[in-house]
């Protein structure tokens, strides 16, 4: 069968159906009464963005839902897709101390889930209304989740703030690229409308540089805020990956967020080059469209693999096949110019880590189709264009101060994946709002400080507690090797 | 192994766990089932003229996911015949004569005293229990805790009860009273073999905050109900101790109030109850609880060398003393098990905010990882010099043995406060200066 719509949108809506579906309330307040309710809570330090969580589960459990959803939007303006994409593992119910006493953690993500989809659907105006206005117009380039995290923050700060958005819509990878079974766009989407509620000016369908110079911005606005993301996929550089049915990860999953789902092509065979997340996303959004099978091509071993290991054992679940060590030397064609296989050769780990390829062990697997995962494009070359002066790092992300987000340009601002390279959606939301609190400190002289516990200062003098001032990681979710290209799997050379 | 067995009052039973006056002993069927479950007796449901009852009539309070800790209910005593319960309960009697059934009865007039006792005495009951506790709707009528309340009236419908009664009377009081003692010192004067408490204590669950109507309703309002449940428990025990403990009352005592495990029974046991009645927990989990209160109890007598209930009987009463006469100088302070420790840091904000200001959170190090602890993150520690030993933050660690309450020598003979006011009238040492 070519490649093409395997199932009607019926059973694709089945298959797509959520992994984490809404707590009843009943489930709600019994999940909510598991919290022990710390003080200087582990998992607030263990959330980029700092929200309160024992305080907005406690009022889960009495029925406050809309002040647990002013708790967590006030922390967290995409709180509600968070609730919905966040590692929670490895982020707060990672650092849940219920683990401690042998038991599960607080089912946070969920319990965030429940709150916010209560304003949601009710659509209630949680959020204290803006600042006084400070008369300071901040334009934010990228209208994703560094880019909303920023503006919301400058907006209930009193300032003036355009969002310059190249797609027909904005919410960045929220809206276009989380897997449809965490997460479907209406969520994004009416987080976006939440923010312009808040004030913010959208100007969709604008990319800076193409529809307005970058001069203008620079005229016009008292400072900038950099949050456009990364660029394209990365290339494989192998024969026969320009083929129709070879696919970017990214472009393909975009294309699940922006068309009727019975309509999206995959292959009856498919091949996804690469062991990161979103390759994984990838696999399993290929399985429930209808491809019989899927196989991950990656270059190195089970332990190596970039992807969380909850993604992986999904994966498996789903039925997907793993290739360790091994990597794609080229894609071929049918007489008809069609994806009919795919070479792989081995590779062997070497004590330093880097595979090497064994050219002498190439074989090929026939798929009809191959989605690359390699890691995206960081925007260096457009920033080279649009920002001449601006610093880059070698990677090609915009070299940032890690605690403000300022660049080496005094009024230009930055976060989200151009600024790290690439990680969640909660740390791109943290870092707009860092930043934004530091272009209002530079605006205004005066300092933001976020809500943190309150406590006496202990017999050492320091203030203890916890809050988006005084992040901690729980468990890294660190890079296993030292470049990003190596994590990511891309074909050894 | 112990003898489970109890002989209260000359009432005998195959263990103390009888089914308490209520709902779960309202009929023969429910006699034989509680029996076969393995209860050693039944009050039956208080018997009396006819009454119509009201729906709804129970309402509970819940806590943190946990339901019924309290319980509340509006019902009246037995809506069934005089002449069915008193058939039922001589069909129950005989088919368990060895278990104990006892009729609780509730009437206003002397000849009604003495015709109700007589029936209960020819259907074969092994005593009578008469109601003085009832708080709710009863009452209203000059029944119930209206007589409870009033010890002349108890001890002279008592004495009605004696002038024909050839049975064991029990007197079950109300703890809607302020010296539960002087209750029970009346039951005695009218001639009671023995003591029942504690009965239901006056009360409104919770107020509906959307109708604004105090649960149960009925119709749009709600009355006074009768609060029972694992929520009453410590004033039971607070009332059984105190008679107990009072050589003028002197009566066996079956205790009352919240008992829904063995360990609730020992306790109650152990602060001189004899014998035990449950009502709440059977209605929420049903007669099979008793198979683990059996087995509980007996372990835990086994495990104690007693060979009787009666040897745990009474004997945590004489602990309880009056205030004064507490050692001043005894002294123990929390300590914290960093091997425990989880990282919740509730013991530094309830003596924080709740107590003393002597639990600090300082930086980990050096002070062991407990599971889960993250680095760098800040624990809490006791600072034992300002330790007052109030032992809250023992009681919110939610980790067993994590904070433990340790003696301290205080190098000083005991003191009470009675040998300190001595000792200063004397002019022994001068007065310890308040805390700062």
């Amino acid at each position: 069968m070519p490649t093409g719509p395997k199932l009607d949108a019926a059973a694709i809506a089945t298959n797509m159906a959520e992994i984490h579906p809404p707590l009843s309330p009943a489930a709600a307040v019994v999940a909510a009464h598991r919290c022990l309710f710390c003080f200087d809570a582990p998992c607030i330090r263990a959330c980029p963005t700092g929200i309160d969580i024992p305080s907005f589960i406690r009022k889960i459990t009495t029925d406050n839902l809309a002040g647990a959803g002013r708790t967590i939007l006030s922390a967290n303006i995409l709180g509600a897709s968070c609730a919905r994409v966040c590692p929670t593992a490895v982020l707060c119910e990672g650092a849940c101390v219920l683990h401690s006493r042998g038991e599960s953690p607080v089912e946070i993500g969920r319990l965030q889930r429940h709150a916010t989809d209560y304003v949601f659907e009710r659509q209630l105006q949680v959020l204290p209304s803006a600042a006084t206005a400070t008369g300071f117009r901040v334009a934010v380039l990228g209208g994703g989740p560094a880019g909303l995290g920023c503006a919301a923050e400058l907006a209930q700060l009193g300032h003036g703030v355009t969002v310059f958005e190249k797609r027909p819509h904005a919410g960045g990878l929220n809206t276009h690229g989380i897997a449809y079974y965490k997460m479907k766009p209406d969520v994004s989407l009416a987080e976006v409308e939440m923010v312009a509620g808040l004030g913010v000016e959208f100007r969709r369908g604008v990319e800076v540089g193409r529809d307005i110079p970058m001069a203008n911005l620079e005229r016009d606005f008292a400072a900038l805020f950099l949050g456009f993301g990364l660029g394209g996929g990365r290339r494989l550089g192998i024969p026969g990956e320009n083929l129709p049915g070879v696919v970017e990860a990214v472009d393909w999953i975009e294309q699940l967020h922006t068309r009727p789902l019975d309509t999206v092509a995959v292959g009856e065979s498919v091949a996804v080059i690469g062991g990161g997340n979103t390759a994984l996303d990838a696999v399993n959004q290929a399985r429930r469209l209808g491809a019989r099978q899927v196989v991950v091509i990656y270059r190195r071993g089970v332990d190596d693999l970039p992807a969380y290991d909850f993604e992986r054992q999904l994966a498996l679940q789903g039925g997907a096949e793993f290739l360790f060590y091994t990597t794609p030397v080229a894609i071929l064609a049918d007489a008809a110019g069609a994806v009919s296989g795919i070479r792989l050769a081995a590779t062997r780990a070497l004590r330093t880590g880097d595979p090497e390829l064994d050219r002498n062990t190439a074989q090929v697997m026939a798929v009809d189709m191959v989605i690359k995962a390699v890691g995206q494009e960081k925007p260096g070359a457009i920033l080279r264009q649009l920002l001449p002066d601006l610093a880059l790092n070698p990677d090609g992300t915009v070299r940032h101060d890690a605690t403000t987000g300022q660049t080496n340009l005094p009024r230009v601002f930055t976060g989200g994946d151009c600024a790290n390279g690439g990680r969640e959606v909660v740390n791109a939301v943290a870092e707009g709002k860092r930043a934004a609190r530091s272009i209002h400190a530079l605006l205004t002289g005066k300092a933001v400080t976020g809500p943190v516990q309150s406590s006496r200062a202990g017999v050492t003098g320091n203030p203890w507690g916890a809050g988006f001032d005084q992040p901690i990681r729980v468990a890294p979710v660190a890079r296993k090797h030292s470049s990003k290209e190596d994590a990511h799997g891309g074909p050894v050379r | 192994m112990a003898d489970l067995s109890v002989n209260f009052a000359g009432i005998r039973s195959p263990n103390p766990f009888w089914v308490a006056s209520g709902p779960p002993a309202n009929t023969a069927y429910q006699a034989h089932r509680a029996f076969a479950a393995g209860w050693g007796g039944v009050v039956w449901k208080t018997i009396g003229d006819p009454i119509v009852n009201v729906s709804s009539r129970y309402s509970a309070l819940n806590i943190t996911g946990a339901r019924m800790l309290g319980f509340n209910n509006i019902e009246l005593i037995s809506d069934r015949s005089v002449e069915t319960n008193f058939r039922e309960i001589a069909e129950v009697k005989k088919r368990w004569p060895n278990h104990a059934v006892i009729a609780s009865l509730m009437v206003e007039t002397r000849a009604q005293w003495h015709e109700f006792v007589r029936r209960a005495t020819d259907a074969g009951a092994d005593g009578v229990e008469l109601n003085f506790g009832c708080p709710h709707g009863m009452c209203e009528r000059g029944m119930g805790s209206a007589v409870g309340q009033q010890p002349a009236v108890t001890e002279k419908i008592v004495s009605w009860a004696r002038e024909v009664a050839t049975i064991p009377i029990i007197v079950k009081l109300t703890p809607n009273i302020t010296d539960i003692t002087s209750a029970a010192r009346a039951a005695r004067a009218g001639g009671a073999d023995a003591i029942s408490l504690i009965n239901t204590l006056s009360s409104i669950t919770q107020v509906d905050l959307d109708t604004l109507v105090p649960e149960p309703n009925v119709g749009g309002a709600s009355s006074h109900g009768g609060y029972c449940g694992p929520a009453v428990k410590p004033i039971a025990l607070n009332m059984v101790q105190a008679c107990a403990a009072d050589p003028t009352v002197g009566l066996p005592i079956s205790g009352i109030g919240g008992i829904g495990t063995w360990r609730d029974a020992a306790e109650f046991l152990a602060l001189g109850a004899t014998s035990v009645q449950v009502c709440t927990a059977i209605m929420h989990h049903g007669f099979r609880i008793v198979e683990d209160m059996l087995e509980g109890l007996q372990a835990y007598l086994d495990s104690k060398g007693m060979t009787r209930v009666g040897d745990l009987t009474g004997r945590a009463v004489p602990t309880v003393r009056k205030w004064e006469t507490l050692n001043l100088n005894y002294r123990r302070v929390a300590r914290i098990d960093y091997d425990r420790c989880i990282g919740c840091n509730l013991c530094h904000i309830a003596c924080e905010d709740g107590a003393h200001q002597c639990i600090d959170l300082v930086a980990p190090e050096g002070r062991g990882t407990g599971p889960g602890r993250l680095p760098g993150k800040p624990i809490p520690q006791v600072r034992e010099a300002d330790c007052v030993g109030c032992n809250l933050c023992s009681l919110v660690c939610p980790v067993e043995d994590c904070i433990t309450m340790i003696t301290q020598d205080p190098g000083v003979p005991e003191m009470s406060w009675t040998d300190y006011q001595e000792k200063l009238a004397r002019g022994e040492m001068p007065p310890i200066p308040p805390h700062p």
